[in-house]
């Protein structure tokens, strides 16, 4: 298991690093993205790889030029990678829309960033009508061509079947292992728990679901021999969210007493829940996902949608209290703050507001209000 | 000093007064009581953002209030800070639009300089604008607990697809049926004609009078067009807006026959990015005139025409679809840019002044890149100001004040005019 966490915990530290290797010893394509709305089925489907950015570890520099300082440090990062040529191994960029953010990145990355192509896969931002499943469906179909003229591919559909039938296999191993260490939260680390789901949506994805499935299968048995007995003191706790860049912050909740067992994240649960169904056009079926997933506060499915999944999700997973952990500058989650709080009130679960920006404040602040948090609840 | 001198000063300034502001105050006046007393006279409220297709709620009879006109109301009148300051107390970020935290928290209160809108019957939100519009809408259709609309145009980075057209198309007609059932009855047709050919109409009306200051010296100046674009936002679609800006447009026209411009000395012609500072528009307004600067042009007050060229008056709910999709904010920001660059020389302007909005995100991230773009192309200097439209406490009137000084001063060293 050490030496899994190992190899996942290299690639998070360094994913560039990791991306020009892959591209070298496989001498296959790669795309890169920055949301959860890429769709990576079509991307593998015409034999590429698809590599999640998460922005920068080093000074932002170069985008400092370009991109003001009340922007996300998530979109300044990935463009000082761009900029800096920390991401020239990859073959192109696909920008999906989400916020008004993402969106002017996507411009700034097409006149600024030479390596590579550039393709927008322009989503429609509500999600609750025909029309715009229509739509959704006929902008995936244009993604489609557009990756198969820029990689100069044609995607079959038996392609798209199998690319769909590797996607829904990480999605579930990765929900098992939520699953499992959300029974027996000491099973593994917040931080390993996090780095897996990084590494995997960075990785070459056949290696993601080896190894998502060796850690199942280590998971599930360590489970058994030590189901007796177990009595957690662990206070449980659901973290939502956008990224969550920095895995070492859940080391911060679990010395002081907590456990993140559940999340509304989109470096989490909203990546992995909701298959895509197998038994209809597999474009119409990667399309339907989007519409029926938990949304990233960008979109629209609903005016009461995420508060009510947000306390089932606390009910389902007996969570004590829940962190909202922001990025600083992002607007659709910090509008949505109130409402869901408000919500948290009236069901009597207390929350936590954390807004945070890369890299994380000093350790001793985090690691007090935590503290203060979790003696509450 | 000598009282002729002032005689001559008060008559100068008279001169240079616009006659039409008063006839535009009295409209807005008139409008703002229409709406608030809308329900004693059965009449629906559309609460509306500043972009979106309000043609089908002027065929209807249904007021509509623009969130985003009250929020400039709010900066102008100084009551900003006040209103995002109780926003925050909410628990709303002081990252996020100060017309959205001052509207979210001036529902709750009725405050601000008209003691609060009008209750909304219905909320329509196009978010050609911005994203931003999409949280605030959804707070307020769960706090007044009303219907919400959402005109969801895709965003244009390089260009307008097809099946862009078809889904905003198909949508014109999900929110004629949505507001149909809002108001319990149908929307006359040849009324919808009528009123698509007025919007036409009143947005050309608008950019004619945006093009007076082509004149040197410009008639008015970009502190004029904020105030005078209200109709447009409004009340587009109406015979008011029309006659209103005929009105401004003759008066235009009759000080550019007078050689009046809205600068006394007119030397320097600037052009302005992004929304108005409110709660400081004299200020810069005086403080530019003083240096004998004069913003002959924005690119905000033009985008309520911008888009003109994709509308088609006969056809008016076919090709909004495209119209209301392609507009300023909506487009890639090379695209911006270079439109940026058809202004610098319709307007023949000599410098860029730009507003750096902390609140608005999808106008203020790029314009490092359109500042650039122009520089190069245009070979003409620009400033930065870092502010925000209605939140004071992001406004540093000393560094500013520098910042313009110096500015001008550079200016003064080219060698232009």
């Amino acid at each position: 298991m050490q030496d899994i966490l190992k190899e996942m915990a290299e690639v998070v530290r360094d994913p560039f690093d990791y991306g020009w290797k892959l591209k070298t010893i496989s001498g296959r394509k790669i795309v890169g993205y920055v949301c959860t709305y890429a769709p990576e089925e079509i991307i593998l489907a015409a034999g590429a790889y698809p590599l999640r950015l998460f922005g920068t570890t080093g000074n932002i520099e170069r985008a400092d030029a370009h991109l003001q300082s009340y922007c996300c440090s998530l979109v300044r990062g990935v463009l000082e990678e761009g900029l800096r040529g920390g991401t020239d191994f990859l073959d192109g960029m696909v920008f999906p829309h989400t916020c008004d953010s993402i969106q002017r990145l996507s411009d700034l990355w097409r006149m600024n960033v030479t390596q590579g192509f550039h393709v927008d896969a322009v989503l429609p931002v509500k999600l609750d009508t025909q029309s715009a499943r229509q739509y959704m469906i006929d902008v995936l179909q244009r993604f489609k061509t557009d990756l198969e003229r820029e990689l100069d591919c044609s995607i079959t559909d038996e392609n798209l079947s199998k690319a769909i039938r590797l996607m829904n296999e990480i999605r579930r191993l990765l929900c098992r292992i939520f699953e499992l260490r959300s029974d027996q939260p000491g099973l593994l680390t917040g931080d390993a728990l996090y780095t897996l789901v990084k590494a995997t949506m960075i990785m070459n994805r056949a290696r993601s679901r080896e190894i998502l499935q060796e850690v199942v299968m280590k998971m599930e048995a360590e489970k058994s021999s030590s189901e007796e007995g177990t009595v957690s003191h662990t206070k449980r706790l659901l973290m939502a969210g956008g990224i969550c860049n920095q895995p070492q912050i859940h080391d911060l909740i679990e010395a002081a007493g907590g456990a993140v067992v559940w999340d509304d994240f989109c470096t989490g649960s909203r990546y992995f829940e909701t298959l895509v169904a197998t038994d209809k056009d597999p474009i119409t079926a990667i399309a339907d996902r989007f519409i029926e997933r938990a949304v990233c506060p960008a979109k629209h499915a609903g005016l009461s949608n995420r508060a009510e999944d947000l306390i089932r999700i606390a009910r389902e997973k007996k969570a004590k209290g829940v962190i909202f952990l922001y990025l600083k500058f992002c607007d659709p989650h910090a509008f949505d703050y109130p409402y869901l709080k408000n919500a948290l009130d009236q069901e009597g679960i207390p929350s936590l507001l954390l807004e945070v920006e890369d890299p994380l404040p000093a350790e001793g602040q985090l690691q007090t209000r935590f503290e203060a948090f979790l003696e509450m609840l | 000093m000598p009282e002729n001198t002032v005689d001559t000063e008060k008559i100068e300034k008279d001169k240079r007064k616009i006659k039409a502001v008063k006839k535009m105050k009295e409209i807005m006046t008139f409008y703002y009581i229409d709406a608030k007393t809308a329900a004693e006279n059965n009449k629906k409220v559309a609460w509306i953002t500043s972009g979106g297709p309000v043609e089908p709620l002027i065929a209807m009879d249904i007021i509509p209030v623009y969130p985003e006109n009250h929020g400039a109301m709010i900066g102008a009148s100084k009551m900003g800070v006040d209103l995002c300051e109780k926003a925050e107390a909410m628990g709303y970020a002081s990252d996020l639009c100060s017309y959205a935290r001052s509207d979210i928290s001036c529902a709750t209160v009725n405050g601000g300089p008209i003691g609060g809108l009008p209750k909304p019957d219905m909320l329509i939100c196009g978010n050609n604008i911005c994203g931003t519009v999409l949280k605030w809408y959804e707070i307020q259709a769960r706090y007044f607990n009303v219907p919400l609309f959402i005109f969801d145009t895709p965003f244009c980075h390089t260009g307008f697809y097809e099946e862009m057209r078809r889904y905003v198309r198909s949508q014109v007609d999900e929110y004629i049926e949505f507001i149909e059932i809002a108001a319990g009855r149908k929307l006359d047709r040849d009324r919808m004609e009528e009123v698509g050919k007025l919007s036409v109409a009143g947005q050309r009306m608008w950019q004619a009078v945006l093009d007076t200051t082509v004149n040197k010296p410009a008639p008015m100046s970009a502190f004029d067009a904020f105030f005078h674009l209200a109709l447009i936002v409004t009340l587009r679609g109406t015979q008011t807006a029309v006659d209103y800006y005929q009105e401004l447009l003759d008066e235009m026209n009759q000080r550019v026959k007078d050689g009046i411009g809205a600068v006394p000395n007119e030397r320097y012609r600037l052009l302005w990015d992004n929304l108005p500072i409110w709660y400081r528009t004299k200020w810069l307004s005086d403080k530019f005139a003083a240096h004998d600067a004069c913003l002959v042009a924005d690119t905000y007050t033009s985008a309520w025409c911008g888009s003109l060229r994709y509308m088609d008056e006969n056809d008016f709910l076919n090709s909004m679809a495209e119209g209301y999709t392609r507009i300023y904010l909506n487009i890639g920001v090379d695209e911006m840019a270079r439109s940026v660059c058809d202004m610098v020389d319709k307007y023949d302007v000599d410098g860029l002044v730009i507003h750096s909005n902390r609140s608005c995100k999808p106008y203020s991230l790029g314009q490092y890149d359109i500042q650039r773009l122009v520089e190069e192309k245009k070979g003409i200097p620009s400033l930065l100001i870092e502010a925000d439209m209605c939140d004071e406490r992001m406004f540093s009137e000393s560094q500013i004040e520098t910042r313009i000084d110096a500015f001008i001063e550079m200016l003064k060293g080219r060698s232009r005019r």
